[in-house]
């Protein structure tokens, strides 16, 4: 199993963090934190991979062979699914927020209140 | 009988689909009627399971998947009383909350008794799952759910602020329990607690596990607002509709505890048992440092609402205390006390409400006496104020005295006065803004530093000003009556006590999932000692004064001690800074150092 990929998790999360804390922009924020997220995809697919392995799909392949896992790539879907309804819903406030207040900088936002 | 587990969870969701779907049939009247009948059965089927697994633990293998060869493939329900007792305390509080809801105003037809069914399907299901990733899934139900119910009225500045720090910050949440998952899934190739914590219990702990723990325990804590993690709930609870704050603050905070719980001592017990004492210590210190801050920021608040969501966070405090005492007596209290004192902040959250739906407005300040023709919805809050100071022998004095005496117990006496000062600032804060707003007493003080336009808070009800509303007023009423009613029978305590001696049980749970016959409980018994009454008598004490003080510091010439209390507050309240970059900032801060304390210490 190679290091590599738990590399590319780890700077993923960690560019997506630094992306979210500093962003001026709810759009560029949003996008930060979906960068976050392809860090556990990233992770969960490592996790479940095996060198030299098929596709789990037995129809055309023995019984026997070697196959990656395929729990984690389920997981990953439903990961995929699930984020997916939070960016949009997470969007769709961004687009409140400009429509209404004419825009999409956090600080802004938190000025005009006071 | 198990197979009521599943259907509780399918019942709210297939109703939310069937209100989603007929939306342009049906007069607005017929979708309370429904999305009430539907909690309402939800509430029925979790009393059921409930009362059938007083005695044990039942087990529901979806789609027939039971373990073979003792291995647990297969996903679960695995419907335990603790675990049943707060999927109906969220389905009891879901109808009072839709009962509350007929006046609410509609922004967009059918949405909001969607997401209400929703959210109350995501809650239940979280509470009876037996599987990490389906835990996952309920979890992110619910946070979506809340979510789009915080930022309902998206015609409000403040709550569009609210709803985006509430997502994202929930959202690093839910990627840290993510990558937890997976990361427990690579050690143990298993995804159900049994499983997990089966094969743990057999196997020596390496780092993986630690992280794994870490990531798990943060997006709990992230869910449940525990310092410095909570930032975003004081944003997100000041701008949700009443109807929507009983079930967020009665509720939702607790179910990140409850998931702690449930990994804890389902999964990790086995594997970090030899050193509990440090993540007791990291939990303990963390509850009290929570419980400390929140009443404090409660103390200091003008807007009512949001006053009363850092009351939640200063209560999480006090029930983290319990679950992280890691004793079966510590999350005995914990569970008595979530009850009493989740119905206690809904009637209040329901107070408020109601002088909203009346006033048009919630800063205390600007309601100076102007509620004194509020009498009844007055005496509930003032009620709700010294039940929070935790007043016996009512049901917040019954849960607190228990995670007094579970402390005392392991050697965390030091605890006890903390609890007491945290309830005390706590009530002490109600009971001012009470007798400001309702009783009309204390100095008038010119509005200086009253901050923001979220005072300005649009009236979210319909119908006439005039009278306060029967479906106001009565779930209101019935919270306070269940609050109080709780420490009344002291038998409630002997229950809990039976309850979580089953669930801290992990050897038995993880048999009782692998089928074996789930062990008999042992009644547990207690009733609070002479020096928790002394204790909680001292609270409402306490709190009554500080009530007086903050009332009329400056008639009685201390102004010395208003400064000093002001120069306190003024770094807390400056961290609340409002912008999501400094609340991620704070979340990952909390996530490196939980994971340094027991990277260090765990082995």
């Amino acid at each position: 199993m190679s290091v590599y990929p738990y590399i590319v998790v780890a700077w993923l999360l960690g560019v997506g963090l630094y992306g979210v804390i500093s962003s001026r922009n709810y759009i560029h924020l949003i996008m930060c934190l979906t960068v976050m997220q392809a860090s556990t995809y990233v992770l969960l697919l490592a996790i479940g991979y095996r060198t030299g392995a098929k596709a789990p799909i037995f129809a055309d392949i023995p019984e026997h062979s070697r196959v990656v896992d395929p729990i984690v790539q389920a997981l990953t879907l439903t990961d995929v699914v699930v984020e997916a309804t939070v960016v949009a819903l997470l969007l769709a406030l961004a687009v409140q927020a400009h429509k209404r207040y004419g825009t999409t900088d956090p600080d802004a936002m938190v000025r005009m209140r006071e | 009988m198990t197979d009521l587990a599943p259907l509780s969870v399918a019942v709210p969701l297939l109703a939310a689909a069937l209100l989603a779907f007929l939306h342009h049939l049906l007069p607005r009247r017929v979708f309370d009627l429904l999305a009430i009948t539907a909690a309402a059965a939800a509430a029925a089927l979790t009393l059921v399971l409930l009362a059938h697994v007083a005695n044990g633990l039942s087990v529901y293998w979806f789609g027939g998947w039971h373990p073979r060869h003792g291995l647990a493939i297969g996903i679960d329900f695995a419907v335990e009383p603790i675990g049943a007792g707060l999927a109906a305390f969220v389905a009891i509080l879901m109808v009072l909350a839709l009962v509350y809801s007929y006046r609410v105003e509609d922004v967009q037809a059918p949405h909001y008794h969607v997401l209400m069914l929703t959210f109350m399907a995501g809650m239940v299901g979280f509470c009876l799952s037996g599987d990490l990733f389906n835990m996952f899934v309920f979890f992110e139900l619910m946070s979506v759910s809340a979510v789009a119910l915080v930022a309902y009225k998206v015609h409000e500045q403040a709550a569009l602020e609210g709803g985006l720090n509430f997502a994202v910050i929930n959202t690093i949440g839910a990627f840290l329990f993510l990558l937890g998952i997976g990361l427990i899934y690579a050690h143990t190739g298993a995804l159900n607690l049994a499983q997990i914590g089966r094969v743990l219990a057999n196997s020596p702990n390496d780092r993986v596990t630690v992280v794994a723990f870490t990531l798990l325990v943060a997006a709990f804590l992230v869910k449940a607002a525990v310092v410095p993690f909570h930032f975003w709930l004081d944003d997100a609870y000041a701008v949700a509709l009443a109807p929507v704050c009983l079930l967020l603050a009665g509720a939702m905070s607790e179910m990140g505890l409850y998931g702690l719980a449930r990994i804890w001592y389902g999964v990790f017990a086995p594997a970090f048992g030899g050193q509990e004492g440090v993540i007791r210590a990291v939990l303990v210190g963390g509850g009290l440092i929570t419980a400390v801050w929140g009443a404090a920021m409660s103390l200091s608040e003008d807007h009512l609402k949001r006053m009363l969501a850092f009351l939640t966070i200063s209560f999480v405090g006090i029930f983290l205390i319990g679950v992280g005492l890691l004793t079966a007596d510590g999350l005995a209290g914990t569970a008595v006390y979530v009850l009493a004192d989740g119905f206690a902040k809904a009637s209040l959250f329901g107070c408020v409400g109601i002088v909203q739906h009346r006033l048009g407005q919630v800063g205390q300040r600007r309601l100076h006496g102007k509620a004194r023709h509020l009498r009844a919805t007055g005496a509930l809050f003032l009620f709700g104020g010294l039940l929070a100071a935790s007043l016996p022998p009512f049901g917040p004095f019954l849960g607190k005295s228990m995670i007094e005496d579970a402390a005392v117990k392991v050697g965390y006496g030091f605890a006890a006065p903390l609890i007491v000062l945290a309830s005390a600032l706590a009530g002490a804060a109600v009971l001012r803004a009470g007798a400001r707003i309702f009783l009309g007493w204390g100095d008038v003080e010119e509005d200086r530093e009253s901050s923001s336009s979220d005072e300005e808070t649009e009236s979210e009800t319909t119908g006439s000003r005039d009278r306060t509303p029967a479906v106001m007023f009565v779930p209101t009423l019935l919270l306070v009556l269940a609050a109080a009613g709780i420490g009344v029978w002291f038998g409630f305590a002997d229950l809990a006590g039976t309850a979580a001696h089953r669930f801290v049980d992990g050897v038995g749970y993880r048999a009782a999932v692998f089928g074996a016959p789930p062990p008999l409980a042992t009644a547990h018994s207690s009733s609070p000692e002479w020096y928790d009454w002394l204790y909680s008598g001292g609270a409402t004490v306490l709190a009554l004064i500080v009530a007086a003080a903050g009332l009329w510091g400056r008639r009685i010439k201390a102004h010395a001690a208003l400064a000093g209390a002001a120069t306190i507050m003024r770094p807390l309240k400056a961290l609340h800074t409002g912008r999501i970059g400094d609340y991620t900032a704070a979340l990952a801060l909390g996530v490196v150092v939980l994971g340094a304390l027991f990277t260090i210490t765990l082995r």
